[in-house]
């Protein structure tokens, strides 16, 4: 068998053309792993191996001398796959990965805010022992030179620091101004810019007070906030990259050779030619060359039926090839009509998406002109009472440095921190950063139906009406299958080990001698069943039959996708908390309606086409709801993009995800409810901090305004002001459901992550359930 | 007061070594895996038994 893995698309050189890959890694549990791997995987090709515990993923740099004679730039190619065999041998799944932009954006954004934050602390603590110094001289004896010096020493530091670290401050406050409109980032650099400049001009003039420290200090604990936010962000995006980088999507291309090469899905160019067996994922677009099968495109549809195709039909990346060996000629893009109108409505959806405010700007809207009125104000007033002009001047700047809103910065941004954490320990990934504010306004939540509701992959639904030992008996044929409905059932019946010698007909079943009697798992045909099975489909005429005979002895068992095991009681959660709660599906309304009434759901819309979802969710938005889309498949994209948040299963569709503004791990519903919790909670806590500040600038505006703040008052109620907001943001963690359902555990999202690692899936764009490839044995009876 | 002559400058370059040592740190990658560090001190690998026809451990370097 001329069977190749070829993992070099990945392969990347670095500036001195060394070779490199990144393995994502599934399966590292504790510290001796990590020396584990890094030993486990040294072979004589590879020159270092490192492991990043923090994201799980391992850098392999390559020794080429050892792979082979490179040539003068012409390197050698390097082949990875020996590395990735030995790591599976260790028991730890690795699937080469390739960043993405937005992460390599995000790692360079992180490291450029560290630096920028240890400068602003450097500084900070210089500027403060030599403020100290001259605060502890003033109520003693320190002569007007020495504090000149001081204070010029602190300008020297403070300049140099205000006009670097402050930049993200200042460009957002540009960009605000340049909009029209008046951000959190405004008042921060008017606060800072003023502080330093009137510092400056009291330092000429030899004055006693000077507020370089607190100009430092307010930048110091912003980028604190700021930093920790991007690392929580960069965090999540790893993971994220990781779940996906670990499906292991692959393409088995046919080579000139007539050889079969597996290839990441990446590395599919336009024209390839690729082998579909029966139970693969297609996992590009392509059009159909040869063969003749069913496909299953509930993934991009959201129809559960089977549709058949034959040569030349187009197929989508995405779509369960079920019963006949296809070969795939792929193209650039699937150019079919409901492509074509997802894409549409993707555009007008994103087009139509106003820009949310996020509510740290909505504040300062209302924030930035009442303090800067009771500036303007302060100064008037205080020439108004005969005051000199400096003094005025001095004391009005005093009322715009303390009202800087240090705590009001950090107000959001660490509720931000503590909930996505949270979130993340019960199996939410938060990919867009408002995401928390947007899922806690809402109150209507839509569900798709097809793999959001109802597990992406089919279950036994009859078991009640049949004998447990056929069942069980099933199952252990089942696991000699290796169709998806066979390996559904292998795992549903939970029974021993298969049979020795078990054997199957590709497209058609297994058989096997069970003492010492024929037993024969899979099509109603192969069985010769079929009366039975049209008795057993009157009832449920949406499942797929497989059939087991043995000897005279028959079972029909029915399988289809059911809904998840934790649906119903999420859905009640939901609408405890007062949410309507919504079902719109691309499905026929049979499997619609019954989801909806096992759901206790009165408001179900089946067969809905992609522009009808957004239509749905247009109207819901004209009566004044805010919508909470949850759904999976190429045909919700739009709809995920259109409404107020949303949520996708992880193993929903990429185009899907990419829409989406978190993600669910594991194969339950329950994150979503905790998505709302956490979110509700959180914002709750945001405004909380919000009004903390605001407290806070009552109290310490009139003492600026009367002229009584001296730098050291500005520094104490900086930092105090700056704790308090912080410390209550550490409630956002404790939230949850008001009742747990299911397994939340504090490793839950590590399990969640592990289980859908393991699954392999495929579909470039589109993939979702773990679709076991080889070849078929059941067969379904629709024909 | 002539004491502020040294005493300001070694107060501050020993800021500025801080700050140095600071920016070195973040470049060499010593932020990139925070968990990692915390635990790979745990690693007895004093106490490694090696193979002695190994080639050049990968995994063995300085900084473990």
């Amino acid at each position: 068998m001329n069977e190749r893995i070829d993992y070099s698309a990945f392969v990347t050189r670095d500036g001195d053309g060394c070779a490199q890959l990144d393995l994502a890694i599934d399966g590292i549990t504790c510290a001796a792993c990590i020396r584990e791997i890094e030993q486990g995987v040294a072979g004589p090709e590879i020159a270092q191996a490192r492991l990043n515990y923090t994201n799980k993923r391992l850098h392999l740099v390559f020794d080429e001398a050892e792979t082979g004679d490179a040539g003068e730039g012409d390197a050698a190619p390097v082949d990875p796959g020996p590395a990735v065999t030995r790591l599976q041998k260790l028991g730890y799944k690795a699937y080469p990965f390739t960043r993405s932009r937005e992460e390599e954006i995000e790692a360079a954004q992180t490291s450029d805010l560290l630096k920028r934050l240890g400068v602003a602390a450097f500084a900070t603590m210089n500027i403060m022992l030599l403020s100290v110094s001259v605060w502890s001289g003033n109520v003693a004896d320190i002569d007007s030179a020495t504090r000149d010096l001081f204070h010029w020493v602190s300008a020297l530091i403070a300049i140099p620091t205000v006009a670097y670290s402050g930049q993200p401050f200042f460009k957002g406050a540009l960009r605000s101004l340049k909009a029209r409109s008046l951000g959190m980032d405004v008042p921060i650099s008017l606060g800072v810019l003023l502080a330093v400049g009137i510092s400056i001009f009291e330092t000429m003039h030899s004055a006693k007070h000077a507020y370089f420290d607190a100009a430092t200090m307010l930048l110091t604990f912003l980028l604190a906030g700021r930093v920790l936010d991007q690392i929580m962000r960069k965090k999540t995006r790893a993971v994220a990259g990781n779940l996906l980088a670990l499906r292991g999507e692959t393409a088995r291309r046919i080579d000139a050779d007539g050889g079969v090469t597996e290839i990441p899905i990446l590395a599919v160019k336009t024209g390839d030619l690729l082998q579909i067996r029966p139970g693969d994922r297609v996992p590009v677009d392509g059009v159909v060359v040869t063969g003749l099968s069913d496909v299953d495109a509930s993934l991009v549809t959201g129809e559960t039926a089977r549709e058949p195709v034959g040569e030349g039909a187009q197929l989508h990346s995405g779509s369960l090839n079920l019963t006949g060996a296809l070969t795939l000629r792929a193209v650039a893009a699937a150019e079919n009509s409901l492509v074509a109108e997802v894409n549409k409505l993707l555009d007008q959806a994103l087009m139509a998406k106003s820009r949310y405010v996020q509510i740290a700007d909505r504040a300062a809207q209302l924030y930035s002109p009442v303090v800067h009125a009771t500036a303007a104000l302060t100064l008037i007033g205080w020439l108004l009472v005969g005051a000199d002009l400096h003094f005025a001047v001095i004391t009005a700047v005093a009322v715009l440095i303390i009202t800087c809103p240090c705590a009001l910065g950090l107000a959001v941004p660490a509720v931000q921190v503590v909930v996505s954490g949270a979130l993340f320990r019960s199996g939410v990934l938060l990919t867009a950063g408002d995401g928390v504010e947007r899922i806690a306004a809402c109150d209507t939540v839509v569900f798709d139906k097809t793999g959001t509701l109802t597990t992406p992959e089919a279950r036994l639904v009859n078991r009640d009406g049949l004998d447990e030992a056929m069942v069980a008996l099933a199952a252990r044929l089942g696991q000699s299958s290796n169709h998806p409905l066979a390996r559904a059932l292998a795992h549903d019946g939970g029974a021993g080990a298969p049979f020795a010698d078990a054997t199957e007909e590709p497209g058609r079943g297994v058989r096997a001698m069970v003492d010492g009697i024929e037993a024969r798992l899979g099509s109603p045909d192969f069985c010769d069943a079929h009366d039975a099975v049209v008795a057993a489909l009157h009832d449920e005429p949406d499942a797929t039959p497989i059939v087991l005979r043995h000897g005279s002895r028959v079972a029909v068992l029915l399988l289809r996708q059911v809904l998840r095991a934790d649906a119903r009681a999420v859905v009640a959660d939901l609408e405890s908390r007062g949410l309507t709660v919504m079902i719109v599906s691309g499905d026929r309304e049979a499997p619609v309606r019954r989801a909806a009434q096992a759901l206790g759901i009165a408001d179900w819309h089946a067969g809905c086409k992609p522009g009808d979802k957004t239509a749905i969710l247009e109207r819901l938005a004209s009566e004044g709801r805010r919508v909470l889309m949850v759904g999976d498949g190429l045909n919700d994209a739009p709809a995920l993009a259109a409404a107020h948040a949303s949520i996708s299963p992880i193993t929903a569709s990429h185009l899907a995800q990419n829409c989406a503004d978190a993600l669910a791990l594991g194969d339950r519903l329950q994150p979503v409810a905790e998505a709302v919790a956490l979110s509700r909670k959180a914002l709750a806590v945001m405004r909380q901090n919000l009004w903390l500040s605001t407290l806070y600038n009552l109290v310490a505006v009139p003492i600026a305004v009367l002229g009584y703040v001296t730098p050291l008052v500005a520094a104490v109620a900086m930092s105090g002001s700056s704790v308090i907001v912080t410390l209550n943001a550490m409630r956002a963690r404790r939230a949850g459901s008001r009742r747990r359902v299911g397994v939340t555990s504090p490793d839950a999202a590590r399990v969640a992550s592990g289980r859908d690692g393991v699954h392999a899936g495929a579909g470039r764009d589109l993939m979702r359930a773990p679709a076991a490839l080889g070849p078929a044995s059941a067969k379904e009876a629709a024909s | 007061m002539n004491v502020l002559v040294y005493l300001l400058p070694i107060a501050l370059s020993l800021g500025l070594m801080g700050l140095i040592a600071f920016l070195w740190s973040l470049r060499s990658g010593q932020y990139e895996d925070l968990e990692g560090a915390a635990l790979r001190i745990l690693d007895d690998d004093d106490l490694r038994d090696d193979e002695p026809d190994r080639p050049p451990n990968p995994a063995r370097r300085d900084d473990r």
